[in-house]
Protein backbone atom coordinates (compact mmCIF):
# COMPACT_ATOMS: atom_id res chain seq x y z
CA UNK A 1 0.00 0.00 0.00
CA UNK A 2 1.37 3.44 -0.98
CA UNK A 3 0.34 6.70 0.64
CA UNK A 4 -0.90 9.51 -1.63
CA UNK A 5 1.70 12.11 -2.69
CA UNK A 6 2.23 15.03 -0.29
CA UNK A 7 0.29 17.49 -2.48
CA UNK A 8 -2.68 15.15 -3.09
CA UNK A 9 -6.22 16.45 -2.25
CA UNK A 10 -6.54 13.22 -0.21
CA UNK A 11 -4.68 15.04 2.56
CA UNK A 12 -7.07 18.03 2.63
CA UNK A 13 -9.28 16.61 5.37
CA UNK A 14 -8.21 15.33 8.78
CA UNK A 15 -10.73 12.52 8.54
CA UNK A 16 -9.19 11.12 5.41
CA UNK A 17 -5.71 11.45 6.98
CA UNK A 18 -7.07 9.45 9.93
CA UNK A 19 -8.32 6.86 7.44
CA UNK A 20 -4.93 6.63 5.73
CA UNK A 21 -3.30 6.19 9.14
CA UNK A 22 -5.66 3.38 10.04
CA UNK A 23 -5.14 1.68 6.69
CA UNK A 24 -1.38 1.88 7.15
CA UNK A 25 -1.52 -0.85 9.79
CA UNK A 26 -1.83 -3.23 6.82
CA UNK A 27 1.46 -1.92 5.42
CA UNK A 28 3.74 -3.14 8.17
CA UNK A 29 4.90 -6.55 9.31
CA UNK A 30 5.09 -5.12 12.85
CA UNK A 31 1.28 -5.33 12.98
CA UNK A 32 1.62 -9.09 12.67
CA UNK A 33 4.31 -9.16 15.36
CA UNK A 34 2.10 -7.02 17.61
CA UNK A 35 -0.85 -9.34 16.98
CA UNK A 36 1.29 -12.34 17.96
CA UNK A 37 2.57 -10.52 21.06
CA UNK A 38 -0.94 -9.65 22.24
CA UNK A 39 -2.20 -13.18 21.55
CA UNK A 40 0.50 -14.18 24.03
CA UNK A 41 -0.47 -11.45 26.50
CA UNK A 42 -4.13 -12.53 26.34
CA UNK A 43 -3.11 -16.14 26.98
CA UNK A 44 -0.78 -15.07 29.82
CA UNK A 45 -3.60 -13.08 31.44
CA UNK A 46 -5.85 -16.12 31.23
CA UNK A 47 -3.29 -18.51 32.69
CA UNK A 48 -2.51 -16.02 35.49
CA UNK A 49 -6.24 -15.91 36.41
CA UNK A 50 -7.11 -12.38 35.35
CA UNK A 51 -10.54 -11.61 33.84
CA UNK A 52 -11.01 -10.92 30.12
CA UNK A 53 -12.29 -7.41 30.87
CA UNK A 54 -9.19 -6.73 32.97
CA UNK A 55 -6.94 -7.94 30.13
CA UNK A 56 -8.75 -5.74 27.57
CA UNK A 57 -8.69 -2.70 29.87
CA UNK A 58 -4.95 -3.21 30.36
CA UNK A 59 -4.39 -3.31 26.59
CA UNK A 60 -6.42 -0.13 26.00
CA UNK A 61 -5.19 1.97 28.94
CA UNK A 62 -1.67 0.71 29.64
CA UNK A 63 -0.90 0.21 25.93
CA UNK A 64 2.63 -1.07 26.43
CA UNK A 65 3.23 -4.78 25.89
CA UNK A 66 6.29 -5.15 28.13
CA UNK A 67 4.57 -3.29 30.98
CA UNK A 68 1.52 -5.53 30.66
CA UNK A 69 3.66 -8.66 30.79
CA UNK A 70 5.61 -7.39 33.81
CA UNK A 71 2.35 -6.46 35.53
CA UNK A 72 0.72 -9.83 34.86
CA UNK A 73 3.77 -11.92 35.69
CA UNK A 74 4.74 -10.05 38.87
CA UNK A 75 1.17 -9.96 40.25
CA UNK A 76 0.59 -13.54 39.08
CA UNK A 77 3.70 -14.76 40.92
CA UNK A 78 2.52 -13.20 44.18
CA UNK A 79 4.34 -9.86 44.29
CA UNK A 80 2.69 -6.98 46.16
CA UNK A 81 1.04 -4.10 44.30
CA UNK A 82 3.92 -1.81 45.33
CA UNK A 83 6.54 -4.23 43.96
CA UNK A 84 4.61 -4.57 40.70
CA UNK A 85 4.14 -0.80 40.44
CA UNK A 86 7.88 -0.18 40.91
CA UNK A 87 8.84 -2.75 38.26
CA UNK A 88 6.29 -1.36 35.78
CA UNK A 89 7.26 2.26 36.48
CA UNK A 90 10.91 1.52 35.77
CA UNK A 91 10.09 -0.46 32.61
CA UNK A 92 7.93 2.44 31.39
CA UNK A 93 10.73 5.01 31.61
CA UNK A 94 11.62 4.15 28.01
CA UNK A 95 8.29 5.74 26.94
CA UNK A 96 9.66 9.12 28.03
CA UNK A 97 12.43 9.37 25.40
CA UNK A 98 10.03 7.94 22.80
CA UNK A 99 7.43 10.66 23.40
CA UNK A 100 10.15 13.31 23.52
CA UNK A 101 11.52 12.23 20.13
CA UNK A 102 8.15 11.74 18.37
CA UNK A 103 6.53 15.09 19.20
CA UNK A 104 8.88 17.39 17.23
CA UNK A 105 7.84 15.49 14.07
CA UNK A 106 4.18 16.38 14.68
CA UNK A 107 4.29 19.97 15.89
CA UNK A 108 3.23 22.94 13.78
CA UNK A 109 3.26 26.55 15.06
CA UNK A 110 -0.50 26.18 15.76
CA UNK A 111 -0.22 22.95 17.74
CA UNK A 112 -1.30 23.17 21.38
CA UNK A 113 -0.09 20.72 23.97
CA UNK A 114 -3.60 19.30 24.44
CA UNK A 115 -3.70 18.28 20.75
CA UNK A 116 -0.85 15.91 21.49
CA UNK A 117 -2.27 14.10 24.54
CA UNK A 118 -3.77 11.22 22.54
CA UNK A 119 -0.56 10.90 20.51
CA UNK A 120 1.42 10.67 23.77
CA UNK A 121 -0.94 7.95 25.01
CA UNK A 122 -0.65 5.99 21.75
CA UNK A 123 3.14 6.20 21.76
CA UNK A 124 4.71 2.79 22.36
CA UNK A 125 7.53 0.99 20.65
CA UNK A 126 5.69 -0.02 17.44
CA UNK A 127 4.14 3.40 16.83
CA UNK A 128 7.46 5.05 17.60
CA UNK A 129 9.26 2.94 14.99
CA UNK A 130 6.53 3.52 12.40
CA UNK A 131 6.54 7.30 12.95
CA UNK A 132 10.06 7.47 11.56
CA UNK A 133 9.02 5.42 8.54
CA UNK A 134 5.61 6.94 7.64
CA UNK A 135 5.69 10.58 8.76
CA UNK A 136 8.06 11.90 6.07
CA UNK A 137 5.35 10.84 3.57
CA UNK A 138 2.58 12.75 5.41
CA UNK A 139 2.04 16.55 5.20
CA UNK A 140 2.97 18.10 8.54
CA UNK A 141 -0.46 19.62 9.26
CA UNK A 142 -2.13 16.17 8.86
CA UNK A 143 0.39 14.15 10.88
CA UNK A 144 -1.52 14.23 14.18
CA UNK A 145 -4.68 12.90 12.46
CA UNK A 146 -2.61 10.27 10.65
CA UNK A 147 -0.99 9.08 13.91
CA UNK A 148 -4.38 9.01 15.63
CA UNK A 149 -5.58 6.70 12.84
CA UNK A 150 -2.49 4.50 12.91
CA UNK A 151 -2.50 4.29 16.71
CA UNK A 152 -6.22 3.56 17.00
CA UNK A 153 -5.90 0.90 14.31
CA UNK A 154 -3.08 -0.77 16.24
CA UNK A 155 -5.08 -0.61 19.50
CA UNK A 156 -8.05 -2.31 17.76
CA UNK A 157 -5.77 -5.04 16.39
CA UNK A 158 -4.32 -5.61 19.85
CA UNK A 159 -7.71 -5.64 21.62
CA UNK A 160 -8.80 -8.32 19.15
CA UNK A 161 -5.59 -10.29 19.70
CA UNK A 162 -5.92 -10.02 23.51
CA UNK A 163 -9.46 -11.44 23.37
CA UNK A 164 -8.52 -14.18 20.89
CA UNK A 165 -5.42 -15.19 22.91
CA UNK A 166 -7.45 -15.23 26.13
CA UNK A 167 -10.11 -17.39 24.52
CA UNK A 168 -7.61 -19.74 22.90
CA UNK A 169 -5.71 -20.30 26.14
CA UNK A 170 -8.98 -21.32 27.77
CA UNK A 171 -10.04 -23.72 25.04
CA UNK A 172 -6.98 -25.11 23.32
CA UNK A 173 -4.95 -28.23 23.84
CA UNK A 174 -1.95 -27.81 26.09
CA UNK A 175 0.43 -27.90 23.11
CA UNK A 176 -1.17 -24.93 21.35
CA UNK A 177 -1.66 -23.01 24.56
CA UNK A 178 2.09 -23.42 25.20
CA UNK A 179 2.81 -22.29 21.63
CA UNK A 180 0.81 -19.09 22.16
CA UNK A 181 2.54 -18.34 25.47
CA UNK A 182 5.88 -18.85 23.70
CA UNK A 183 5.02 -16.05 21.22
CA UNK A 184 5.69 -13.40 23.86
CA UNK A 185 9.36 -14.09 24.64
CA UNK A 186 10.17 -14.79 20.96
CA UNK A 187 8.46 -11.65 19.63
CA UNK A 188 10.01 -9.40 22.29
CA UNK A 189 13.46 -10.91 21.97
CA UNK A 190 13.70 -10.41 18.22
CA UNK A 191 11.95 -7.05 18.09
CA UNK A 192 14.22 -5.69 20.85
CA UNK A 193 17.25 -7.05 19.03
CA UNK A 194 16.02 -5.45 15.82
CA UNK A 195 15.50 -2.07 17.53
CA UNK A 196 18.95 -2.10 19.16
CA UNK A 197 20.80 0.73 17.52
CA UNK A 198 23.85 0.86 19.74
CA UNK A 199 26.19 -1.64 21.35
CA UNK A 200 24.89 -0.66 24.81
CA UNK A 201 21.39 -1.85 23.80
CA UNK A 202 22.70 -5.27 22.71
CA UNK A 203 24.83 -5.65 25.87
CA UNK A 204 21.83 -4.67 28.01
CA UNK A 205 19.66 -7.27 26.28
CA UNK A 206 22.16 -10.14 26.59
CA UNK A 207 23.24 -9.34 30.16
CA UNK A 208 19.61 -8.82 31.16
CA UNK A 209 18.77 -12.32 29.91
CA UNK A 210 21.77 -13.90 31.67
CA UNK A 211 21.52 -12.03 34.99
CA UNK A 212 17.82 -12.67 35.61
CA UNK A 213 18.26 -16.34 36.61
CA UNK A 214 20.92 -15.21 39.15
CA UNK A 215 18.75 -12.39 40.50
CA UNK A 216 15.81 -14.80 40.76
CA UNK A 217 17.77 -16.75 43.38
CA UNK A 218 17.45 -13.72 45.69
CA UNK A 219 13.67 -14.18 45.59
CA UNK A 220 13.23 -10.50 46.46
CA UNK A 221 9.96 -9.85 44.62
CA UNK A 222 11.77 -7.23 42.52
CA UNK A 223 14.25 -9.63 40.88
CA UNK A 224 13.59 -8.18 37.42
CA UNK A 225 14.33 -4.72 38.71
CA UNK A 226 17.63 -5.83 40.28
CA UNK A 227 18.87 -7.69 37.22
CA UNK A 228 17.65 -4.85 34.98
CA UNK A 229 19.41 -2.04 36.85
CA UNK A 230 22.65 -4.05 37.20
CA UNK A 231 22.71 -5.22 33.56
CA UNK A 232 21.64 -1.83 32.23
CA UNK A 233 24.27 0.00 34.26
CA UNK A 234 27.01 -2.37 33.08
CA UNK A 235 25.83 -1.82 29.49
CA UNK A 236 25.98 1.93 30.06
CA UNK A 237 29.52 1.46 31.43
CA UNK A 238 30.48 -0.34 28.21
CA UNK A 239 29.03 2.59 26.24
CA UNK A 240 31.10 5.09 28.28
CA UNK A 241 34.22 2.99 28.01
CA UNK A 242 33.91 2.81 24.23
CA UNK A 243 33.22 6.53 24.00
CA UNK A 244 36.51 7.22 25.83
CA UNK A 245 38.59 4.54 24.16
CA UNK B 1 -6.35 -14.06 42.89
CA UNK B 2 -9.23 -16.53 42.45
CA UNK B 3 -11.81 -13.82 43.19
CA UNK B 4 -10.63 -12.01 40.06
CA UNK B 5 -11.95 -14.91 38.00
CA UNK B 6 -15.58 -14.06 38.60
CA UNK B 7 -17.33 -12.10 35.88
CA UNK B 8 -16.04 -10.23 32.85
CA UNK B 9 -14.35 -7.39 34.72
CA UNK B 10 -13.65 -9.23 37.95
CA UNK B 11 -13.89 -7.20 41.14
CA UNK B 12 -13.12 -3.50 41.48
CA UNK B 13 -10.06 -4.37 43.54
CA UNK B 14 -8.33 -5.93 40.51
CA UNK B 15 -9.16 -2.88 38.40
CA UNK B 16 -7.78 -0.60 41.10
CA UNK B 17 -4.54 -2.61 41.03
CA UNK B 18 -4.48 -2.19 37.25
CA UNK B 19 -4.83 1.57 37.66
CA UNK B 20 -2.17 1.89 40.38
CA UNK B 21 0.42 -0.60 39.11
CA UNK B 22 -0.32 -0.52 35.36
CA UNK B 23 -1.96 2.61 33.99
CA UNK B 24 -0.45 5.36 36.18
CA UNK B 25 3.18 4.09 36.00
CA UNK B 26 3.00 4.23 32.19
CA UNK B 27 0.99 7.41 31.66
CA UNK B 28 3.18 9.37 34.04
CA UNK B 29 6.19 8.98 31.73
CA UNK B 30 4.19 9.75 28.60
CA UNK B 31 2.76 12.92 30.14
CA UNK B 32 6.18 13.96 31.47
CA UNK B 33 7.51 13.47 27.93
CA UNK B 34 4.70 15.68 26.64
CA UNK B 35 5.37 18.31 29.30
CA UNK B 36 9.16 18.52 29.28
CA UNK B 37 9.69 17.19 25.76
CA UNK B 38 11.15 20.39 24.37
CA UNK B 39 14.10 20.66 26.72
CA UNK B 40 15.75 17.25 26.60
CA UNK B 41 18.51 16.23 24.25
CA UNK B 42 17.69 12.89 22.68
CA UNK B 43 21.30 11.79 22.79
CA UNK B 44 21.93 12.79 26.44
CA UNK B 45 23.89 10.43 28.68
CA UNK B 46 20.98 10.05 31.10
CA UNK B 47 18.72 8.79 28.32
CA UNK B 48 21.37 6.30 27.18
CA UNK B 49 21.44 4.84 30.71
CA UNK B 50 17.65 4.89 30.97
CA UNK B 51 17.30 3.07 27.66
CA UNK B 52 19.89 0.47 28.69
CA UNK B 53 18.11 -0.22 31.99
CA UNK B 54 14.71 -0.38 30.26
CA UNK B 55 16.10 -2.84 27.70
CA UNK B 56 17.64 -4.99 30.44
CA UNK B 57 14.35 -5.05 32.36
CA UNK B 58 12.58 -6.23 29.23
CA UNK B 59 15.29 -8.89 28.82
CA UNK B 60 14.61 -9.96 32.41
CA UNK B 61 10.92 -10.39 31.59
CA UNK B 62 11.78 -12.52 28.54
CA UNK B 63 14.11 -14.63 30.73
CA UNK B 64 11.46 -14.98 33.45
CA UNK B 65 8.90 -16.41 31.00
CA UNK B 66 11.52 -18.84 29.64
CA UNK B 67 13.02 -19.89 32.99
CA UNK B 68 9.89 -19.85 35.16
CA UNK B 69 7.18 -20.40 32.53
CA UNK B 70 3.52 -19.68 33.32
CA UNK B 71 0.60 -22.04 32.71
CA UNK B 72 0.72 -24.40 29.77
CA UNK B 73 4.26 -23.40 28.82
CA UNK B 74 5.50 -25.21 31.93
CA UNK B 75 4.52 -28.49 30.23
CA UNK B 76 7.37 -27.97 27.73
CA UNK B 77 10.76 -29.26 29.02
CA UNK B 78 13.35 -26.58 29.88
CA UNK B 79 15.84 -27.72 27.21
CA UNK B 80 13.17 -27.58 24.51
CA UNK B 81 12.21 -23.99 25.36
CA UNK B 82 15.85 -22.91 25.21
CA UNK B 83 16.43 -24.89 21.99
CA UNK B 84 13.37 -23.22 20.41
CA UNK B 85 14.84 -19.79 21.21
CA UNK B 86 18.15 -20.86 19.65
CA UNK B 87 16.39 -22.11 16.47
CA UNK B 88 14.38 -18.87 16.33
CA UNK B 89 17.57 -16.86 16.66
CA UNK B 90 19.14 -18.84 13.80
CA UNK B 91 16.03 -18.11 11.70
CA UNK B 92 16.23 -14.42 12.61
CA UNK B 93 19.86 -14.25 11.48
CA UNK B 94 19.34 -16.42 8.35
CA UNK B 95 16.46 -14.19 7.21
CA UNK B 96 18.61 -11.07 7.59
CA UNK B 97 16.93 -9.98 10.81
CA UNK B 98 13.27 -10.66 10.15
CA UNK B 99 11.37 -10.62 13.47
CA UNK B 100 8.59 -12.63 11.89
CA UNK B 101 10.93 -15.38 10.59
CA UNK B 102 12.56 -15.63 14.03
CA UNK B 103 9.21 -16.07 15.78
CA UNK B 104 7.95 -18.62 13.24
CA UNK B 105 11.16 -20.73 13.39
CA UNK B 106 11.14 -20.73 17.20
CA UNK B 107 7.47 -21.74 17.31
CA UNK B 108 7.90 -24.52 14.75
CA UNK B 109 10.88 -25.90 16.69
CA UNK B 110 8.95 -25.92 19.97
CA UNK B 111 5.74 -27.42 18.58
CA UNK B 112 7.65 -30.05 16.55
CA UNK B 113 9.79 -30.97 19.56
CA UNK B 114 6.81 -31.27 21.88
CA UNK B 115 4.86 -33.29 19.32
CA UNK B 116 7.81 -35.61 18.83
CA UNK B 117 8.17 -36.11 22.60
CA UNK B 118 4.46 -36.99 22.73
Amino acid sequence: MALPPLDSPQWHSSLSAFGWGMRSIAATVLTLVLFATYLGIGALAHDSHFSLGWALAATAFVWAGPAQIILISTLGSGATVIQAAIAVTVSAIRLFPMVVSVLPMLRTPQTKRRHLILVAHLTAVTLWVECFRFLPQVPRERRIAFIHGLGCGLVLVCLTATAVGYGLAANLSQLFAAAILMLTPLAFLFSTLRNSRELSDVVALILGLLLFPLAAKLDSGVDILISGVVAGTIAYGVHRWRAHA
Amino acid sequence: MSDILSGFLGDWHALLILLVAGVIPNQIWRMLGLWFGGGIDEGSELLVWVRAVATAILAGVIAEILVQPPGALASVPDWLRYAAVAVGFAGYLASRKSIFAGVVCGEIAMVAGKWWLG
